[in-house]
C-alpha cells in the first residue's frame, strides 16, 4: 500500500471527533447562498426600525427639559414601563435602546429562529437532508451550519447598529448593537434545542416564537411589577438581560456574560441531543392516528391543516387585547403630559381623547399583526400546490375554486375572528367602552382582507412569486408601525388599506372607505381566483 | 368499442420547451394501456393535460367523453389518480387520506378498501411523514382501486414497492380490468408493461411514435434468427430487410424486419437448415430501438449544432 493510499484514514484517525462537523463550511456556503435575500431584508428593516429613533425621539423628546420629565413620569407609569421597559438615562441614546431596544430584540430573535429552522428541521422535514448528509457531512454539521447563518445575520445587525448610533457614544452603541445580536443568538439557540424536539418545522417555528411570546410577557410583567430597575422577572428573560445592559446609561458588561452562559448552555443540550438522534426522526415522536378518516371534502381537509394555527394566533390576539386594555389607563396617563407624544398617538389613532387615541393605535397594531396572519394563512395554498399535495386532491372532483374557497374562507374569516377576539381582550382588560372598542377592532377587518386579497392575486397569477406577498405585509407593517413617527408624506402613509381607516374609537365613522376597501378585497380576490382558474398548476 | 381517452395533435409548451408536440392518444375504454417514453418524453405532462390540471396550448383531448379542461369536475369523480411520487400531509394518518381521496372521488368500498390494506400490508395508522416511499405508493394505490371509478390514470405507480408487492399490484391491475374498467399506465418497468397491457402507445419528444397492441408493434420490429446450415448461404445479403448478418462457415446469425421473415426463411431453406431459432423482439428490444434512435438522433443534432458553430 502506497502513503498516499493511506493518508484519508490516518486523516479520519488525527481528527476523531471532529468529523461530526464535516462539511460545516460549505453547508454554511451554501445556507447564505439560500438565503441571500432573506436575511439581509430582515437585517436592513431591523437596523432602520433601530437607526431611524434617534431623529423621530428628537421630534418627540427634543429638549433635555423634555427628556428629564419622561423620566420622572416613567418611575410612576407601571403600563408603559411594561409596553417599552424602563429607561435609565434622558441622553438620545438611552432613550433609543429604551423606546426600540425589546423590539429590536425580538425581532433579532424572530430572525435568527427562522434562519436556524430552516436549515434543520426544514430540510429533515423536506427529506433534502437524507441526500445531503449522504455525502461528507458530519452528523451535527447542519445544526452548526445553522447556527452560524444566523450568527452571520445577527452579527451584521450589531455591525449596522453600532456604526449607525456611533455618534450618541461609542461604548453605549457598541454594547446595545452586541446585546440585540446575542438575544438574536439566545433564540437561534433556543430554537437549535426545539428542532431536536419536533418533527414539523412548523411546529418548531411555533414554538420558539412561543419561547419569544413569554420571554416579552416576562419582561413586561417584571419591569411593570418595578419602578427601580428591574424584578426578578425581569431578568428571567433575555430581553430583561438587553435592557439591563443599560447601553447609553453606565454599561453593563457583565450582563453579556448572562448571554454568553445561555447561548452556551443551549448549544450544549442541543448539540448533545443532535448527536444522538436520528436523522429525519425526534425526541417527541408522531402518534399514530386513526386507521378511518372523516375528512370527507377539501373544505375539511383545509380546516384540519389550518386548525392549529388557527387556535395559536387567536390566543395570542386574545391575550394581547387583554395586556393592551389592562395598560391602557396608565399610557394614557404619560402620553396626557406630552405634547409631541399626544401628537404621534393622534397621528396613529386619531384626533379625540388620548385613551382613545392610545386605544385606537393598539388596534390598529393587531389589525397590521393580523395581516400578516391572513399572509400566511393565504399562502397555504401556495404551500399545498408546490408540495405536489394539492394535485391527488384536484385530481378528485374537486374544483379549483371549491378547493381555493376552503383556504380562504379560514384565511379571511380567521382575520376577522381575530379582530373579534382582540376587541373582546380589551373588553376584558379595559372594561369600559366595549362596545366602540369592538367596533374600532372589526373595522380593521377591510384593511387586513385586502392585504388578503393582493396575496391571493399574487398566488393566482404568479404562483413562484406569491411569497411577494409577504413582501406587501412587510412594506404595510413598516408604514403603520414607523411611518407616523418618522413623518412620512401622506402619499406613501396612503400607500397602505390601513391608512384609509377611520381612527377608531374616538373619531367619526366613515362608511365610504371602508366599503371601498371591501370591494377592493372582494375584487383582489376574485382577480386571483379567476387567474387560478386560468392558470396550469405548478409542479 | 367506446374510447375512454382521446387525444390529438395536443401541443403544451413551458417557456421555450415543447413538453408536447402534436401527441395523439386513444384508448378504448376497458382496456389496459401501456404508456411508455424515456425521461423527460411528455408522458407525466400528458397525465396532467389528461387530469385538466394543465391547460394545453392546442389541440382536443377528451376524458371520458368529456373535455378534462373544462369538466374537470364531473371528469374527476369518475377518475382515480395515483401519480409516481406522492406526498402526504405530515400530521394526517395514512387511513384518513385514503378516505379522503375516495370521498373526493366517487366514494370508496370499505370492503374492498379493508381487503386492500391487508392485501398491501399497509398500517393506516401511520402519519404522513413517517411513511417510506414504497408505502406512501401503497397509499395512493389503496385509495386508487378501492374507489368507484371508470378510469384508473397510474404515472409510474410502482415506484418503490417491492416485488413481491409488485405482484399484488399486478393482480389488482387485472382484477380491475376484469371489472371494465379502464386503465391508462405510464411505466418502466418493462416486464409489467408486458404482462398487464392490452395496448400500449410510445412516445418520444411530446409525439407519439408507435400505438398497438404488442403483437402489432412485434410485428413492426426485427426478429433474431440463428441457424446452422448444411451448406454456405447463399444471398442472404442481398435480401430486403436483413440486418447485422454474421456468417461464420455454416453458422449464420442476422436480424430480420419481422415482416420480412418469410423471405429469409425461404432463402435458408434453399440451402438446408440443421437447426434454427427465432426469438422475436422482447418489448425491451422494441424499446430500446426508440430510445437509442433519440440518443443517436440528439448526438446528430448536437453535431450539427457543433458544425452550425
Amino acid at each position: 500500500m502506497t502513503a498516499a493510499a493511506l493518508a484519508p484514514e490516518a486523516r479520519d484517525a488525527r481528527t476523531g471527533g471532529s468529523r461530526q462537523l464535516a462539511g460545516t463550511g460549505i453547508l454554511l456556503r451554501f445556507a447564505l447562498r439560500r438565503d441571500r435575500v432573506m436575511i439581509p431584508v430582515w437585517v436592513a428593516v431591523n437596523a432602520l426600525m433601530v437607526l431611524s429613533m434617534p431623529k423621530s425621539l428628537t421630534s418627540l423628546y427634543g429638549t433635555a427639559a423634555a427628556r428629564a420629565d419622561l423620566l420622572r413620569q416613567l418611575d410612576t407609569n407601571a403600563s408603559l414601563r411594561a409596553l417599552i421597559g424602563p429607561v435609565f438615562d434622558d441622553s438620545l441614546g438611552a432613550l433609543t435602546a429604551w423606546r426600540i431596544g425589546s423590539y429590536a430584540g425580538a425581532l433579532a430573535a424572530v430572525t435568527s429562529l427562522l434562519v436556524v429552522v430552516r436549515h434543520t428541521r426544514d430540510e429533515e422535514e423536506s427529506g433534502r437532508q437524507e441526500l445531503v448528509s449522504s455525502g461528507m457531512v458530519g452528523r451535527r454539521a447542519p445544526l452548526t451550519a445553522g447556527l452560524l447563518a444566523a450568527l452571520v445575520a445577527d452579527a451584521a445587525l450589531a455591525l449596522l447598529v453600532v456604526a449607525g448610533l456611533a455618534g450618541q457614544g461609542v461604548l453605549g452603541a457598541l454594547a446595545f448593537g452586541l446585546g440585540i445580536a446575542c438575544v438574536g443568538m439566545v433564540f437561534a439557540t433556543a430554537a437549535a434545542i426545539v428542532v431536536q424536539l419536533t418533527e414539523s418545522a412548523r411546529l418548531a417555528r411555533g414554538l420558539t416564537a412561543a419561547v419569544l411570546g413569554a420571554a416579552f410577557v416576562l419582561r413586561a410583567a417584571g419591569d411593570s411589577a418595578s419602578n427601580h430597575g428591574s424584578s426578578v422577572l425581569t431578568w428571567l428573560s433575555p430581553l430583561g438581560w438587553l435592557e439591563n445592559l443599560r447601553a447609553f446609561a453606565g454599561e453593563r458588561w457583565w450582563v453579556l456574560l448572562l448571554f454568553a452562559a445561555a447561548v452556551a448552555a443551549q448549544a450544549a443540550v442541543a448539540y448533545a441531543l443532535a448527536g444522538r438522534r436520528d436523522t429525519g426522526m425526534s425526541f417527541l415522536p408522531t402518534r399514530p392516528g386513526p386507521a378511518r378518516g372523516r375528512l370527507g371534502s377539501a373544505a375539511a381537509l383545509a380546516w384540519r391543516l389550518q386548525r392549529g394555527s388557527v387556535l395559536g394566533w387567536s390566543t395570542g390576539f386574545f391575550l394581547a387585547g387583554v395586556v393592551y386594555g389592562g395598560m391602557t389607563d396608565g399610557a394614557a396617563d404619560l402620553v396626557r403630559d406630552n405634547k409631541q407624544a399626544r401628537d404621534l398617538f393622534a397621528r396613529m389613532g386619531g384626533q379625540s381623547g388620548i385613551t382613545d387615541a392610545f386605544l385606537a393605535s393598539m388596534v390598529g397594531i393587531m389589525g397590521l399583526v393580523a395581516a400578516l396572519y391572513v399572509v400566511s394563512s393565504v399562502l397555504r395554498l401556495y404551500g399545498e400546490e408546490t408540495s405536489g399535495r394539492a394535485e391527488p386532491v384536484l385530481a378528485g372532483a374537486v374544483g379549483r375554486l371549491r378547493w381555493a374557497a376552503g383556504h380562504l374562507t379560514i384565511a379571511f374569516g380567521g382575520a376577522a375572528l381575530l379582530m373579534l377576539l382582540t376587541g373582546l381582550g380589551f373588553a376584558v382588560g379595559y372594561r369600559k367602552e366595549v362596545g366602540p372598542i369592538l367596533g374600532a377592532c372589526l373595522v380593521q377587518v377591510p384593511a387586513v382582507w385586502v392585504v388578503g386579497g393582493l396575496a391571493v392575486l399574487l398566488y393566482g397569477l404568479l404562483p413562484r412569486g406569491a411569497t411577494a406577498a409577504w413582501g406587501v405585509a412587510g412594506a404595510v407593517l413598516l408604514i403603520g408601525w414607523v411611518g407616523p413617527a418618522l413623518d412620512v408624506p401622506q402619499t406613501v402613509l396612503d400607500l397602505s388599506p390601513f391608512g384609509h381607516l377611520p381612527k377608531l374609537p374616538g373619531g367619526p365613522m366613515e362608511w365610504g372607505p371602508v366599503l371601498v376597501l371591501l370591494v377592493l378585497a372582494v375584487a383582489l380576490a376574485g382577480a386571483g381566483l379567476t387567474a387560478l382558474r386560468r392558470r396550469d398548476l405548478t409542479t | 368499442m367506446t374510447k375512454a381517452i382521446t387525444v390529438s395533435g395536443l401541443h403544451k409548451s413551458f417557456g421555450r420547451t415543447h413538453a408536447l408536440d402534436g401527441l395523439d392518444l386513444e384508448i378504448e375504454a376497458g382496456e389496459v394501456h401501456g404508456f411508455l417514453g424515456p425521461n423527460g418524453a411528455g408522458k407525466s405532462t400528458t397525465i396532467r393535460v389528461l387530469l385538466g390540471l394543465l391547460r394545453a396550448d392546442s389541440g382536443a383531448a377528451q376524458v371520458l367523453g368529456r373535455d378534462p379542461w373544462a369538466d374537470a369536475v364531473a371528469v374527476h369523480r369518475r377518475i382515480a389518480y395515483v401519480p409516481g411520487d406522492v406526498t402526504l400531509w405530515r400530521n394526517l394518518s395514512g387511513g384518513e387520506v385514503i378516505d379522503l381521496y375516495g370521498r373526493l372521488r366517487g366514494g370508496l368500498d370499505p370492503r374492498r378498501r379493508s381487503e386492500l390494506i391487508e392485501r398491501f400490508e399497509l398500517d393506516p395508522t401511520h402519519k404522513g411523514r413517517t411513511y417510506s416511499k414504497g408505502n406512501r405508493q401503497k397509499v395512493a394505490l389503496v385509495a386508487a382501486f378501492a374507489s368507484d371509478v371508470d378510469l384508473l390514470i397510474l404515472d409510474e405507480p410502482t415506484s418503490g414497492l417491492d416485488p413481491l408487492m409488485e405482484e399484488v399490484f399486478q393482480r389488482c391491475v387485472e382484477e380491475e380490468r376484469d371489472r371494465g374498467r379502464t386503465i391508462l399506465l405510464s411505466s418502466h418497468i418493462l416486464s409489467e408493461v408486458e404482462e398487464l397491457c392490452d395496448r400500449v402507445s410510445i412516445i418520444r419528444k411530446g409525439r407519439t411514435v408507435e400505438t398497438g397492441s404488442l403483437a402489432e408493434l412485434r410485428h413492426l420490429t426485427r426478429t433474431s434468427v440463428s441457424a446452422e446450415l448444411a451448406g454456405p448461404p447463399n444471398g442472404l445479403a442481398r435480401l430486403p430487410g436483413v440486418h447485422d448478418l454474421d456468417v461464420q462457415g455454416r453458422r449464420v446469425r442476422l436480424q430480420v424486419d419481422t415482416d420480412k421473415l418469410n423471405d429469409v426463411l425461404r432463402s435458408l431453406s434453399e440451402t438446408g437448415v440443421r437447426s434454427l431459432t427465432s426469438t422475436p423482439p422482447t418489448l425491451e428490444e422494441l424499446f430500446l430501438r426508440h430510445y437509442q434512435n433519440e440518443t443517436a438522433e440528439t448526438a446528430q443534432t448536437d453535431e450539427t449544432d457543433e458544425v452550425a458553430r
